[in-house]
């Protein structure tokens, strides 16, 4: 299922935030963790995940330090803020409104013909 | 059966290989993207690693799953332009002179030794100068002496130079500071310098310049690629002291200014302490400077020969025309060969920094025929010029200063016609950039031999006049 751009935008920093609000974690393991929260139906553009990350780290959300993974290679990981909880909790209330405001939204709608002629 | 197994693991390992030049290749690829940074490089490949090594496991072959991982990666394009919404600062390229992450000494350490040698440099040229007293000969003719062995110090140590090479060099040096100061060479009625005298002097610095490329490639000074390094340290060097001498001028005239009007008179300090330490710190600093920034920022000297090549044609046609109109007979002496040289060795400076840095892969394009255009111009008036000095001399005899003149001029112009011969091979598409950017680099060495012939043999032959 294809997922609309701007839709994948708005989602990604609660997502994200919400992950590493599980525990540190590292750019390939939020994009899989993603990966199986949407049942695989939300395919992210990978490269666009680090520009994300590094935006959330000079808003103070994230905190970064580098590592090393099990192989050696060097590894990046990011550990949310005290401010990032603050973020996550307010993106989250925004987020409870809108998706009620939807609920209702989707429980209106009739089958086709009829908002038709509703409208009409 | 052993044998089977054996074999498959030589294949893997060597598929794996395949894998590992993609790495690279990407890596390349990434990386000329400014607005990505090397460390965002390893990120994205570590991510990139992470993913292959997931789709390999579940059955794919390495260059599947590497195509399948670069696919999710996104567009570079795209990518790179985000990175650059939010690092605009890099694209205005920063220079790192001392990291900040803990750990990395490597640097501090560094500027701690330029520091050490430029201090002691000072000191040699403060000692210098209180020996020499009134006889400013000696400072002229040692100065050199005191500061450019630390410059070489310093590479000596970053590059970790073998010691016999180091030993050698330091000999050669010392034979040379031997020369300089023990010839007898003769004074003019004001003590001011004879011309072989002065022609040592002058040529001095051109051998131990040459001589500091040795330690600059770490003793690897047959490679080409080496001394094309040395060549653009040079040239950023020089770019790097005028700023630092700007600077510093400024700065001493502020002090100057404000100390003179509470009644304080700097100039004693200035020359007796300052300018003793100022002028060996400035080169070792540049020097540092250069070694930090390369790779950082983009060099200058490229740059300016973009901007000076075609004025320098202008400049050159007009000379032509003046020196065939008002007949070059008439007026030719020594100045104008020396002129002539000088003229050269722009010439020649402009070429070699626009080939420091052109890509050799690209194709010949309209620089390069403007390059050519600059190479026959200053042949064709050099050749004016040189035709009248030979009249001249056949006239009325050689002196060591011409002979050093023209042969000076004989050396440029075997230099220069032979990068014209290859330009014009390249332009037309029969040769390749590389034979060019080869025949630079090959020929300088014959410049260090024609000076070090002008400091050991002039002497003797012109009986030190």
């Amino acid at each position: 299922m294809h997922i609309d751009k701007d839709l994948v935008a708005a989602s990604a920093t609660p997502l994200v935030l919400g992950i590493l609000a599980d525990g540190e974690s590292y750019g390939y393991a939020i994009l899989k963790r993603v990966n199986e929260l949407s049942g695989g139906r939300m395919q992210w553009t990978d490269g666009m995940l680090y520009p994300l990350l590094h935006r959330l780290e000079r808003l103070g959300y994230v905190r970064a330090t580098w590592g090393t993974s099990d192989v050696g290679r060097r590894r990046k990981h990011y550990a949310i803020t005290a401010d990032g909880r603050e973020a996550l909790a307010e993106r989250r209330q925004q987020w409870v409104v809108v998706s009620e405001a939807l609920k209702q939204v989707w429980e209106d709608v009739r089958p086709g013909p009829a908002v038709i002629e509703g409208w009409a | 059966m052993s044998e089977q197994t054996a074999a498959g693991g030589t294949g893997r390992a060597a598929e794996h290989t395949a894998l590992e030049e993609q790495f690279d290749q990407w890596r390349g690829y990434v990386q000329r993207r400014r607005a990505i940074s090397a460390a965002d490089v390893d990120e994205m490949e570590d991510h990139l690693r992470g993913q292959v090594n997931d789709l390999t496991a579940s059955g794919l072959d390495d260059d599947e799953a590497f195509l399948v991982a670069v696919k999710r990666m996104g567009n570079l394009d795209e990518v790179s332009r985000e990175f650059a919404r939010e690092h605009s600062e890099r694209l205005w390229k920063q220079l790192v002179l001392v990291p900040e992450e803990p750990g990395e000494g490597g640097r501090w350490r560094e500027l701690g030794v330029v520091l050490a040698l430029a201090i002691t440099a000072g000191i040699w040229v403060k000692i210098l100068l209180d020996t020499a007293g009134d006889n400013e000969l000696v400072l002229v003719r040692n100065g050199v002496f005191a500061v450019l062995p630390f410059l070489a110090g310093y590479f000596v140590w970053k590059r970790r130079v073998p010691w016999r090479i180091a030993a050698t060099l330091l000999a050669i040096t010392a034979a040379l500071a031997l020369v300089v100061n023990l010839y007898p060479f003769e004074s003019g009625p004001f003590d001011e310098p004879g011309m072989t005298m002065f022609l040592a002097i002058s040529h001095t610095p051109v051998v131990l310049w040459l001589l500091l490329g040795v330690v600059y490639s770490g003793g690897a000074w047959r490679s080409s690629a080496r001394r094309m390094d040395f060549v653009r340290f040079t040239g950023e060097l020089l770019i790097y002291l005028v700023l630092i001498m700007l600077g510093g001028g400024l700065l001493i005239g502020l002090t100057f200014g404000s100390l003179d009007l509470v009644g304080v008179d700097f100039e004693p300090f200035l020359g007796d302490w300052l300018l003793p330490f100022a002028i060996p710190g400035a080169l070792l600093v540049g020097a540092w400077l250069v070694e930090a920034k390369k790779n950082v920022v983009e060099n200058i000297a490229p740059v300016l020969t973009r901007v000076f090549t075609p004025l320098t044609i202008v400049m050159l046609l007009a000379i032509f025309v003046a020196l065939v109109v008002n007949g070059p007979l008439t007026s030719v002496d020594r100045d104008l060969l020396i002129l002539m040289d000088a003229i050269l060795v722009l010439v020649l400076f402009l070429l070699l920094y626009s080939i420091s840095a052109r890509d050799p892969l690209a194709p010949p394009g309209v620089f390069d025929w403007m390059q050519l255009v600059l190479l026959g111009a200053a042949l064709a008036v050099d050749a004016v010029a040189l035709v009248a000095m030979l009249t001249r001399i056949a006239e009325f005899g050689f002196t060591a200063n011409k002979v050093a003149a023209l042969g000076l001029n004989l050396v440029l112009l075997v230099h220069l016609v032979w990068a014209a011969w290859l330009a014009t091979g390249f332009v037309r598409g029969q040769r390749s950039f590389g034979a060019i950017e080869r025949w630079q680099t090959q020929y300088l060495p014959v410049y260090a031999a024609w000076a070090a012939i002008v400091v050991v043999a002039f002497g003797p032959i012109f009986g030190f006049v």
